[in-house]
Formats: C-alpha cells, structure tokens, sequence
C-alpha cells in the first residue's frame, strides 16, 4: 500500500533529524567526550540534523557508551523503554560493545546489547569522532532504505568502518580481557547469580 | 511557610554527561538539602588490576578516566617503579611531564566550555573545544591516540619525541596561548559572566581544607596545594611550576584558577621542549615486582590523585587503590551547594570539574532527619551484599576473604 503524504512527512522527519540522547552506562569519559566532540566545530555532527537531547522521551536515537554496570543496568532498560517507537540504538567504543577492558569485572553486566538491542556498534577505545559520525549516516541510510521498503541489508551489518588499528586495539582488548579474575570475590559468584536469574 | 520540595536529579540528566544522582531538598528556590548518589560507574578495576600483571594494569588505569588518563598511568608506574627501585631516564620523565602539561591544556579548556554550556553561554563551549581539538592532535601524534595515549610504561615512555613533532607542538601552543588570552581576559573582565559565577558555590579557605577539597577548588580558596610544588615527581623538580591562587572562593575563582593555569602550562610546556635531555627513553624493569607497597601522589588537572600500590613479590599486584581528584572534591559538595538557587545547581557541580568514572566507590548515607553521616565501609558493604543476595536465595557469604584485603 502506498504511504499517505502524511507518513511521507513523517518518514522525511524521521530520517532529517533524529534526536538523539546520550547515555554513559560505565564508561571511562573518555568515549563520552568523544560523543560530545563530534557536536563541536570540527566534526559538527549536527549538519545531519542530528540535535542532543536532554530527556529520552524526545529522542529517536540512544547513543549509549561504556560496559553496562550493575547499578545502570536498570537504568538503561528503563531509558529504552521511555524512547518512544521506532527507536535506535548506538554503541560507542569497544567497551559498549562487547564489555571490552571491563568484561569480567564484579561490578559489569557486559556491553550494552547484554541489555538492550543495538543497532550500530562502533569500536574504539576511545571511538574517534569520525567513526562516530559514520555510524550516525549508515544508521540513516539504513533507515532510508527500510522507508523505501527496499530490502536492506539488517541495519545490525552496517557496523560502522574500522581502522586497522582499531581492529588490533580490540583484539587487544578482548585478549586481556579474556583473562578475567576469578578471585574468591564475592559480589563474582553474586553477579553471575544474579544474572542467570534473570536470563 | 513554605514546603519543602525534594527534586531528584540523575542519574541520567542532560547536563552532565555522566551518571550521578543528587537529591536535591528546595525551600521555595532554595537548596536546603543535597545528597550525592554516586556509584554508577562503578566497574572494579582496583579488583581487575589484581588479576593481572604489572604491565597489563597499565592499559587498565588509564581507562579510569579518560580525560586524566596520563596522570593516572604515571602515577601507577611511578609507584611501581619505587617499589621496583628503578630510576627513569631524565627524558623520559621530561616526556611524562610534557603529556601531563599537554593533557591539563586539553582537561581546562574542556572545563571551560562545559562551564559555558552550564550557565548558557554555548559559543563558549564551541570555541574552547574546537581549541582543543589542535591539542589533541598533538597528544594523538606523541601517543597515537585521542583519548587514551598509552605512552606511559614501566621504567620510562614508549615513544620519543622527534625534532618534528617539537616543532609542531611549538605552533599549536602559540595558537593555544593566544587564544587563551582572549579566555583570560573574558573570565577576568566579562561583566555577565562574572555576575554569574560570582558568589555561587561558596567554599571558603577554611572550609576548603576541612572537606579536603584538592586542585582548583582548593586553590581557589587560597589552599596553595599543587603536588607539583609541594612534592615535585616527573621533571618537576627542575620544571619552574607557580601554583595559581585566587581569593573568591567561589564558582567564579575555579575558573579564574583554571584559564590561568593554562597560561602556566604553555610556559611548562615550552620550558620541557627547549630542555629536553638527551637520552634513552625507557629502562628495564624487572616482570616480578619485589614486596613492599608504595604510595604516590601527583597533580591531575582536577587535583591531587593518589595510588597505592602493594606487591606481594609476583608479577600480580596485591593492592593497587586509586584516589582521585573528584573523590575529595565531593566531600565539600553538599556545603557548596546548601544555600543556592536550584539554577545554580549544575554550575556549581560542574566547577569541581567532577569525573564519576574514577569516583564511584563508597557509599555515604546522609540522613536528613537525624543529620547524621554515616559511611559504609568495605566490610559492612560486604555484609550488606552478602545478605542482600541471601534474601534472593543466593549464599555468597561463605566465600573467606584475607583480612589483609580490607585496609579501608
Ligand atoms: S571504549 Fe575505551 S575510551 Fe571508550 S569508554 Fe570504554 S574504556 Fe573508555
């Protein structure tokens, strides 16, 4: 069925200017920094019609960094939930990706998608501006194509550009993170109580 | 007779770009009560440096926090290296010296504009960051990274500094020095800015040193404390560093402190570059560390910060703990915001510059109605989780832990 103009309108809204809404789960800073830098004169992420958003009922888009800690987890369901549909999410540097350096700490329940969907992931610890800025345009792009009903690849593949460098920092990190403490701590065995209990 | 509104704030909130939660208790427009909720960042690197080796913790500590991270690196590989009793090389400790001058330019001018973006001045926040971003290319070209340089290792840096590269930095710091004149003489003589930062966030000299208040803050009451004078480390010793004092005490002051400091920088950092000795840049340390323990503080850009470290003879620390800068800032919070207007709120907490990522530990219970503090230490806070889980069906409470480990 074709869309009304009405829904043409909105879809044209949708994809000229996503609002988006930043979230630290557990990160470093350094990563939210970098979110803030690319809105700065250099980068200027806003000539996408990208525009920051202070609460998560305005905002299309979450831009989340940092491993998901246990006192945020809630937190960040419930900021997804207040997002109103469709909603998107973006994952920025390595440790919002996978838990990266802090996979396997007592206090961390993983990356951001151990919680909710992610849409885009970008590596990076810390994720550079660049990067951040190409997944912000191959989120909309892939947001087009889905508008047009164009069969798209899902908009989980279009992980956004790596250097080689970065391919190697994860790499890295993963490799140290691979060798987590299995110190008689007890919050360790509590965490991953907790968590199979919730699964 | 007014009522009493309690306004919570956090932890997601669109001001600050980390989480914290402050219940706020207002009469009419009035703080009258603040509570700090810190915690959320909260990831366990003192715990995840113990179970990995020497070399390794130092990819660890520099991502507890992401804008300190060279001090925090230095700091942890000075104290290694005292335990180790190795001495570094004079250029490498000119190299750690010029990154932590560097990395300040970048922390203050990153202050900057987010105390600009606090009380609505948002060209503010556009022109000091896109300075930044010239110093940061600069610390990307010395250490090949934005955010985290990873120069820093045992017993000295990874890479050297090229006749080139000094040539370049040269330049980015004769722009930054001049722009910052313009920063200087905006935060002394603009009229609106001065009126809005003036007497807000009052933490006076006395006040200041019994909440323990570090850095800007404290030198902004008149506190002449800079480890960089008091206990010099790196090349601090032969590096002529001026701590900047101010007499306003107040949100205003912590600015002025900081636009001047970064004046300061710029001299330090010309001073390392036309007197950089020659020579190696790193010496061996050995894999196994020898027992001891090992306490060391330096100047981050937001204040003192303290390591300690404990080695039990292994590759593997003991003990590493990391006292931050924003972790004694925090402690004079609740004075500084008590008394001032709701719309004052987030400028004052953004005048300590606070950094939660290397904060979140502890937890203090305020209670209002008794006006009693209480803190919960590591042994308590272990019951309390053992027997928070045990409600849920979980026993975690036979797990022994060394006695050794609580040194809180
Ligand atoms: S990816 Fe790296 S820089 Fe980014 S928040 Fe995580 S640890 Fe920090």
């Amino acid at each position: 069925m074709a869309k009304s103009l009405f829904e043409k309108a909105i879809d044209w809204g949708r994809r000229k200017s996503p609002w988006i809404i930043h979230f630290n789960a557990g990160a470093c800073n350094g990563c939210d920094i970098e979110v803030v830098d690319a809105i700065t004169p250099r980068f200027d992420v806003e000539r996408f019609g990208l525009m920051l958003k202070g609460t998560p009922r305005h905002a299309d888009v979450l831009v989340c960094t940092g491993a998901v800690t246990l006192q945020t987890r809630d937190r960040l369901k419930r900021i997804y939930e207040q997002m109103p549909d469709p909603k998107f999410v973006i994952a920025v540097g390595t440790c919002a990706c996978s838990g990266g350096i802090f996979d396997g700490c007592y206090c961390v329940a993983g990356g951001i998608d151990a919680v909710i969907p992610v849409n885009v992931y970008v590596p990076g610890c810390a994720a550079r501006p660049e990067a951040i800025i190409d997944a912000v345009v191959k989120l909309l792009t892939a947001l087009e194509n889905m508008q047009k009903g164009t069969p798209a690849a899902p908009v989980d593949d279009n992980v956004a550009d790596v250097s080689a460098l970065e391919e190697i920092e994860n790499a890295v990190t993963e490799a140290s993170a691979a060798a987590v403490h299995s110190d008689n701590q007890p919050a360790d065995s509590a965490t991953t109580g907790s968590q199979g209990g919730e699964e | 007779m007014a009522k009493n509104v309690v306004i919570p704030i956090g932890p997601q909130h669109p001001s600050l770009k980390e989480p914290a939660c402050f219940t706020i208790t207002l009469e009419g427009e009035k703080v009258v009560n603040a509570v700090v909720g810190t915690g959320y960042n909260h990831r366990g690197l003192e715990k995840a440096c113990e179970a990995r080796s020497y070399l390794q913790d130092i990819y660890i500590i520099e991502r507890v926090c992401g804008i300190c991270s060279h001090i925090h690196s230095t700091t942890f590989c000075q104290s290694v290296e005292e335990l180790a009793g190795v001495e570094i090389p004079r250029r490498a400790a000119y190299i750690r010296t010029l990154m932590a001058e560097l990395e300040r330019l970048h922390s203050h001018l990153l202050w900057l504009g987010i105390a600009g973006h606090e009380v609505g001045f948002d060209t503010l926040l556009m022109y000091s960051w896109r300075d930044r971003e010239l110093v940061l290319d600069i610390l990307a070209m010395l250490g090949g990274n934005r955010v985290n340089y990873g120069i820093n290792t045992l017993g000295g840096v990874r890479r050297d500094v090229t006749p080139e590269q000094i040539e370049k930095i040269r330049k980015v710091v004769d722009i930054v020095e001049e722009r910052n004149k313009y920063y200087v003489q905006l935060a002394l003589s603009e009229t609106t800015l001065a009126a809005r930062l003036g007497g807000i966030g009052k933490l006076s000299h006395d006040d200041a040193i019994k909440f323990g208040a570090v850095g800007p803050v404290s030198r902004a009451a008149e506190v002449a404390d800079d480890i960089r004078v008091t206990d010099p480390y790196s090349a601090y010793d032969e590096v002529p560093v001026t701590a900047i004092t101010d007499n306003h005490a107040d949100v205003f002051g912590r600015t002025v402190v900081r636009v001047l400091e970064i004046m300061e920088s710029v001299k330090m950092i010309r001073f390392c570059l036309d007197n950089l000795p020659d020579g190696d840049i790193a010496v061996k340390v050995p894999r196994k560390i020898p027992e001891g323990e090992a306490f060391v503080r330096t100047e981050a850009p937001r204040g003192e910060d303290a390591h300690y470290v404990r080695s039990n003879g292994t590759d593997k620390p003991d003990r590493v703990r990391v006292r931050a800068a924003s972790e004694a800032n925090w402690h004079g919070m609740k004075h500084m915001l008590e008394g001032d207007y709701l719309a004052d709120v987030p400028i004052i907490i953004a005048a300590i510059d606070p950094c939660y990522s290397c904060t979140d530990r502890a937890i203090v219970l305020d209670n209002h109605d008794t006006g009693k503090q209480s803190v919960i230490d590591w042994r308590t806070l272990r019951e309390y989780s053992i027997n928070w889980y045990k409600a849920r069906g979980i026993d975690t409470g036979k797990i022994k832990i060394a006695d050794s480990h609580l040194i809180f």
